[in-house]
Formats: C-alpha cells, structure tokens, sequence
C-alpha cells in the first residue's frame, strides 16, 4: 500500500501550520515501508488536537478519553497481540493527566508504539502551560509566566522502563517516519516524543526555531544500545541552542506479553474453562 | 443435635480463616450443610477476627447473631462476645487467655471494653470476671490446656486455631476421619504444617468426647466449597470472560487474585496502576472482541464514572463487579454495607443505557456474572453487578455449577473497510459489531458524538437520533427480560411484602419463615428497574436495605411511585442477622413498625 491509502476521507480541522500534519505523513509513510494494512493497525488516542489523529488514517482508530489512551492501548493490545497497537497523546494528555499510565505502562512493556506530540501547549483549550512548557516560559495564551517546571518525557521514559526511547521533530517527515517504523519494529514499550510547534498558541518555539537547532544523535556517534543510564540522561536533557532527535536508548526485555505467558493460556471453550475451575473446587 | 452456629475468634494473622474452614469443610465433606463468613479489622495483624460457620442437615439461609458454641484463642475474644453464645452452649478456651484485666488488652477498643463493663457492672472487669459471666449466661466453659497439647504434638502456637477449632468439632460430633479430610483439603500446599496439624487434631479427638451429635448428613452428590468471589469468576469465565484488570482494594480483589492463581481459567489478569487504567485496559479488551470485567469496591469505583460513560457512548460491553463496602470514603474498608446502589446507577456524566443487577446469594453471584456479561455483549453496554463485602466472602458447600450458560457474544457482521460500527437503522439500537483488529475490516470509535461511521459530529439531527438509538437497548432489554428474572417474589399472596435488593436476601427468607403473612420480594434488576407498581398495589410495603438513607425506598418512590411505609435498615457495617429481620419483620406485621427501624446487631 501507498502512504496515500492510509488518508481517510476526513479533512483535518488542525490550525494551518500545526506540527500534526507532518505527523500524519510521517505515519502514512512508515506503515507503507512496514508494509502494513489498514486492518492490522490501531492507533489510540486520547483527547485533543492530537487526539483527532485517528480520524484523518486508514486504520481501527479510537479516539479514547483524555489521559486514557494507553490504558485502552494495552487492553487492545493485550486482547489482539498480532495487531499494530499505536497509542498517540498529546503533553498535555500524556504528561498531565495521564501521566501515571505512562509509568505504569513502562513497568509493563507491552509491544506497543506511544507516539507524544509535544508543542509545550494544550492548544484545543487556547494555549495553557502543558506540562512540558520550561519554568517561566510565556507563549502568548499564558497570562503570566509558566510557574510549574518541565517534565523531561524521554527521562521519565527511561525512568519508568521504556526498553525504545526517541525523539523525532514534526516537519523532518523523512526522519520522523523512520523513527516511527523503528519503533513499531522494536519488540516492546516504544517512546517517539515529537517535538511540534503551536501555530496560533506557541510563538516561542516555531517551526524555525526546531529547524535551526534540531540535529540527529548518530551523527554525534551516539549508539542508544551501548549508552549507559549517564549518557543516555546527558542527552536527554540537552536542550536549547542545540537539541538532539533520534534513537536515545534502546533494550530488549521481556514484552509484557510474554511475561504473562499470553500464547500459552488455554483457549478452550469457556465451559470448558469453566469447569476445570469447578473440578478445582471440588471437596 | 439440629443445626447449630460455632463461632472461632482470635487476633488476626493468628489462623482464625483456615481454623474455621477447617471446621466448616470437615462438616460439608461429611456431607452436612455448611456455610462460614468472616469479620475483622482493616490490619494485617493483631486486631480481633472472628469467623461463624452454620451447620444444618439441610440447606438454611443465612446467619444468627446468637452462636452455639465458641471457640476463643485469646481473652479479647472472651470478651467482645461476650452475650453472644446461647444458654446450654459451649466455650472453647485455652485458661493461659484467662488472666488480667480488659485495660490491659490493648486493641479491645473503649467503646467495647465500656460495652462489657457495663454488662457486668464492674469498672474495669478481669477475664475471669467475663468468664463467669459466661458461666452464669448457662454457657459451658471447656478449658483446653493448648500449651501441653501444642507441646505434645509438636506444634507451634500458630497452630491453636486449628486445635481449638478440632476440639469443637469433636464435641458437637463431627467425624475424626471428616475433619482429617478437610485438614488435608486446606493445608494440602505444606505438608509439614498439615502433618503438625494432624498429630494435633488426632489428640484433641482423643482427649475430648462428643457432647452433640451432629445434624444428620444429606448432601448427596458432588460438592465444591466455594465463596462468592469465586461464584463471581466461575460464572464469568463460564460465558467466556478473557480479561480481567484490577487495582487490588478490599473487598472486590479476592476474584482477580482467584483467577491469578488458576491459569487453566484462560483470563489474562493484570493489575494496573489506578482504576482509571483498570476500566479502560478492560474496555480496550471488550473493544478487541475478548469478554473484559473488573471487580472494585466504593472508592475504586467513584474513580470510574468518566469510563462508565465512555463505555456507554462507545458502545463497549463492559462489566464492572462492584463489592460494596461501608462508605462514605474509606468508611469501614473490611465491612459490609450496601451504600452505593444510587451510584451505581447514576455514576457517569451524560445519558447511557445501561443494567444493573444485585446479587442475593453465592449461588446467585455465579448465575448474575454470567447474566451480566451475556447482558453487556447482547446490548454493547456497560453493566454494574452490585454486590458487597458479605457476598465475596461468605463461603459454603453447593453441588457443583453447571458450567453450560448462555455467552457473551455479539451480534456481528462481515468486516469491511470503514466498517459504519454505529449503524442507525436497528430496532433493538444494537448496531452490528466486529472487534477492532478483525482482519478485513477497519472503523473508527470515538468519544465525542459521533455519525455512522464514529467519525465526529455536532449535528443537531445526527446528535438526537445516536441518542435515540442508544437508549432503545433499555426498551429491547426490559423486553427480552421476563418479570420474574426481573424480580422473585415469595410469598406473593400475602397482604405486606418487604422489598428488598442484594445480599438482605438470606436473612430476609431465614425470617419469612417464623413471621406470617409477610411476603418478600427481591428485586434483581435495578435498571432497568421492574414494574412494581402494579405488584406492589394494595399491598403494604417495607423496604430492607443495608444502608442508612434507604435509597431502594428511594428508587421505589421514583420508578414505581411506591412509598413504602417502613424502612427497615442497617448500618453498622455487620451482615443482618437472622433474629434481628425476623423481630422487625414481626413488627412489620403488626403494624407496629413505624418508618424506621435500625437494625444494630453485629461484633
């Protein structure tokens, strides 16, 4: 399949501009080099900008509650582990209100892609501090400075036990789709945060202000396998004048599927299942 | 001897639970009837527990207040049951437990030890002043030297309940070969504890002689023992449950953590970080075409509305077993009540369709979970199965279930590329379904309002019509729903009913049979709720809940037009008590309840 197969008929109804346009080329591009089918991908998301996402794909899409992607992610995921489960969220929706999921999901490791578009604003509310905005930050929807500090995803990633950490940059579609085809191929928990602007709500970080200062960490000979926890976390918090996107770390763990031993539970009918738990009861 | 109520108390973490399923399995094995619930503090250790276990020649609903014999491991059990074992009954006590006064037992709480001070009349009473009491109550104390016993069987003092609890049985007739059965039945994963436990059965059947006979032994057949946290799992698995999530909470984690243990149910089990992930991991699952519930209580479940309504907009069949426990907030974590029957029933912001049904008994929890997800895949709805702290862990012998129930299963279609899974044009409002991941197929789902398609929308006219189409699931289940799955009603010809939902039950039928010309009705169904009004007319009315605001009355008054003339309720956070209904349904039937009666019994 083409990328322009998996382009629903919907039209977006994103600001001119925003980052999530790139994102969705960036999609349909990596699920053609994957080779994938539109009835072998869901993607799930939560609420906001981001989360219109699914609409605008070719692809089983759930368009879920605010904060609660990853949960209905890992159900689906854990329900049909032959499915390409994507789980898509914004800062906001990821790094705010459903932040203990993105822990709790990294302690499992279930084989699934968690796509975090970043743009440091809850743009669909007009602009408020996400909880990736930097202490005293103020894009223009703020009416004072931002007096909450930043949470570093890709730290709280590792933190938490994400075994594929990236970071990829909306408008370098070429590269944002490269990282999303290695992160459906890594086996386990990917992280790919997106570093997007806000048109209408982020006048800090625009698109040339990334362009200008975004650069790819294997140039730097940076090898995310052999990087250790220091040197990982170096990376991850450089920021500013020079701000690296790629793959930051990558393991291999056992996959929370395998950890619960999902191709060996019984599959018989469920009378059967039924009464050898009967049977066990038996006095 | 007909049937007969042992209590065994002692501090928790001390083996109180596995003492009385011993006692209480000897007797189901031998083959009487035997039921057995537990009480004790939210603690690991150390605070008071107690267990009773009814043995009846045949099966009798619920349990009494008052015991025929109890066995205490230490004085603060001597002493909070003080009044509770009837005259001619029996005291099983180790005299090492007898010494000192009530101020010095340190987790005897004031209110209690007050209780019993006042009883006797005496400031700060000693154990032995509480053990003559028993004495003068025509109660017959059987001292047990435990420590030479213990001593002679190798035994360490983890190991008085089981001696204490042999000693009972013995004395009101048990088989030595039934109690050795279930011996082996509860300690079968640690041979060494059982052997120790063995040798010290085998003494106290020595030293000790029957002073009953038991109640003649008639279950025939097969028998499981099994409690309703079990029947709950048993009956899911048995339409085809495949997932379940959970966040552990008292008292709804007994059944996840049962189908943890048994792998040959075929449930993935996962426990997640909060309830929100709970809810929605499960309706991840149902959406992915695999039968999904979860278990939680009051608190885990006031987490869970905004998924609730999700649920319901999304059309995903979900299954919510809700244990209720004494609220408001953590209220009394390990005690019963049944306070959240209007939450359950409203919780979610918008308007859904969906059931809620309340199970009256362990045999009914078996049933009603299986009930509840057919229900939930049959009409793509969330359902809420209410039951509480009592039915989770209220264990009993039953012949085994029949494991051929009704599934859970969709009404499906061929998939197809931009599949419309929100189809307008069906008359039960069940749009066909195929899962998200079925091979051939692709659709959107979303939480907004959405067209056919689950793309959204904000279309005056598309919004009134999903609406429509959702809520006819009610019409179409209140039609596939005969009355009397609806409700039971026993006794119907009488001239005054009780109405009464959940886990009253038991004790509601254990009453109805002393006091006349009362009938009882359950109500099975809360939503869609029966048409009482029509039933119930002429008749007059009570209610009986375990809760303080009487909020069935509540439903009552609001889906039928009723307003009963009594509310009899409960909540001090102890199961009813076969005594206490039977006294305020008599006064019931004379007229002479008044609005309110307040049921207090209960250590």
């Amino acid at each position: 399949m083409k990328p322009a197969t998996f382009r629903s008929e919907i039209s977006p109804d994103w600001c001119p501009g925003c980052g999530n346009y790139g994102i969705v080329a960036a999609l349909t591009r990596a699920f053609a080099a994957l080779g994938l089918s539109s009835d072998r991908v869901a993607l799930v998301s939560g609420i906001g900008c981001s989360a219109k996402t699914v609409h605008y794909l070719n692809a089983y899409g759930l368009h879920t509650l605010h904060g609660r992607g990853l949960p209905v992610a890992q159900g689906l995921k854990l329900a049909r582990p032959e499915l390409t489960v994507i789980a898509i969220a914004g800062d906001g929706d990821g790094m705010g209100i459903g932040a203990g999921h993105f822990v709790g999901a990294g302690r499992r490791n279930v084989d699934l892609l968690y796509l975090l578009f970043n743009n440091e604003v809850y743009g669909m509310t007009k602009g408020q501090a996400a909880p990736t905005l930097e202490l005293g930050a103020r894009p223009k929807g703020l009416a004072r400075p931002n007096l909450q500090g930043r949470v570093n995803p890709l730290a709280l990633a590792y933190a938490a036990g994400f075994t594929f950490i990236a970071r990829g940059f909306a408008f370098d579609t070429r590269g944002l789709a490269e990282l999303i085809a290695e992160g459906i191929r890594h086996r386990g928990l990917a992280l790919v945060e997106i570093l997007q602007p806000c048109p209408t709500y982020n006048d800090l970080h625009t698109r040339e202000w990334f362009a200008e200062r975004i650069y790819p960490l294997k140039e730097a000979g940076y090898d995310p396998e052999a990087a250790s926890p220091g040197v990982f976390l170096e990376a991850a918090e450089a920021w500013g004048e020079r701000i690296p996107v790629g793959i930051f770390w990558r393991r291999r763990l056992p996959t929370f599927e395998e950890r619960l031993g999902l191709s060996e539970l019984p599959k018989n009918a469920p009378a059967a299942r039924a009464r050898a738990l009967i049977e066990d009861a038996r006095i | 001897m007909r049937g007969f109520t042992w209590r065994i108390g002692g501090p928790q973490g001390a083996g109180v639970d596995r003492a009385a399923q011993v006692f209480a399995q000897g007797f189901a094995v031998s083959g009487r009837y035997a039921a057995m619930r537990r009480e004790y503090h939210s603690n690991i250790m150390g605070r008071h527990s107690y267990a009773d276990v009814r043995v009846e020649a045949e099966p009798r609903p619920g349990f009494f207040a008052r015991v025929n014999a109890l066995s205490a491991m230490d004085g603060e059990t001597l002493a909070r049951h003080l009044g509770a074992v009837s005259p001619g009954g029996l005291l099983v006590y180790d005299p090492e437990a007898v010494r000192g006064r009530l101020s010095s037992l340190s987790f005897l709480d004031p209110p209690a030890r007050e209780r019993v001070a006042r009883a006797l009349g005496i400031a700060d009473p000693s154990l032995e002043d509480v053990l003559e009491a028993y004495r003068l109550g025509g109660v017959e104390p059987v001292p047990v030297p435990a420590k030479a016993l213990l001593k002679e069987a190798g035994a360490g003092s983890r190991a008085l309940g089981t001696l204490l609890a042999a000693v009972a049985a013995r004395m009101l007739g048990l088989e030595r070969s039934a109690f050795l059965q279930a011996l082996e039945g509860v300690f079968s994963a640690r041979p060494e504890v059982l052997a120790m436990n063995r040798r010290l059965s085998e003494l106290a059947f020595e030293r000790f002689e029957p002073k009953h006979e038991a109640p003649p032994a008639r279950f025939a057949g097969a028998r499981i023992w099994v409690n309703g946290s079990m029947a709950s799992a048993m009956g899911k698995v048995a339409a085809g449950l495949g997932f379940m999530s959970y966040y552990p909470i008292t008292p709804a984690t007994e059944e996840p953590f049962y189908l943890e243990a048994h792998p040959e149910s075929g449930v993935t089990v996962v426990q997640v970080e909060d309830e929100l992930s709970a809810v929605n991991m499960a309706i991840g699952a149902a959406l992915a075409g695999t039968p999904a519930a979860l278990t939680t209580s009051g608190p885990g479940f006031s987490l869970m509305p905004e998924a609730l309504s999700f649920a319901g907009l999304v059309e995903a069949p979900l299954v919510v077993t809700l244990y209720q426990r004494g609220g408001p907030s953590t209220g009394l974590p390990t005690r019963h009540e049944q306070g959240d029957l209007l939450f359950a029933l409203f919780a979610g912001h918008g308007e859904f369709p969906r059931a809620v049904l309340a199970s009256g008994s362990v045999e009914e929890m078996y049933e009603d979970a299986a009930l509840a997800l057919r229900l939930a895949w049959r009409y793509q709805m969330p359902v809420v199965h209410l039951a509480d702290k009592h039915l989770a862990q209220v264990q009993k012998v039953l012949s085994p279930f029949d494991p051929a129930v009704p599934r859970a299963e969709p009404k499906t279609a061929e998939p197809a590329p931009a599949f419309p899974r929100y189809r307008l044009e069906v008359e039960d409002g069940v749009s066909p379904f195929i899962p998200v991941g079925e091979p051939g197929g692709y659709y959107w789902i979303t939480s907004d309002e959405h067209d056919e398609y689950g793309h959204i929308t904000e279309d005056p006219e598309l919004r009134v019509a999903m609406m429509d189409k959702r809520l006819k699931k009610l019409k179409a289940l209140r039609a596939e729903l005969a009355p009397e799955a609806m409700y039971r009603y026993y006794r119907p010809e009488a001239p005054a009913v009780v109405v009464g939902w959940g886990s009253v039950k038991e004790a509601a039928l254990a009453a109805l049979a002393e006091v006349a010309g009362i009938g009882y009705l359950q109500v099975r169904f809360l939503a869609p709720f029966p048409n009482l009004g029509e039933v119930l007319a002429g008749k007059r009315v009570a209610v009986l809940e375990q809760n303080a605001t009487g909020q069935l009355a509540r439903l009552l008054a609001m889906e039928s037009g009723i307003r009963p003339e009594t509310l009899i309720l409960k909540y001090n956070g102890r199961p009813m008590t076969i005594e206490e209904v039977t006294e305020a349904f008599r006064a019931f039937a004379r007229g002479e309840a008044g609005p309110r009666v307040v049921l207090r019994e209960g250590v």
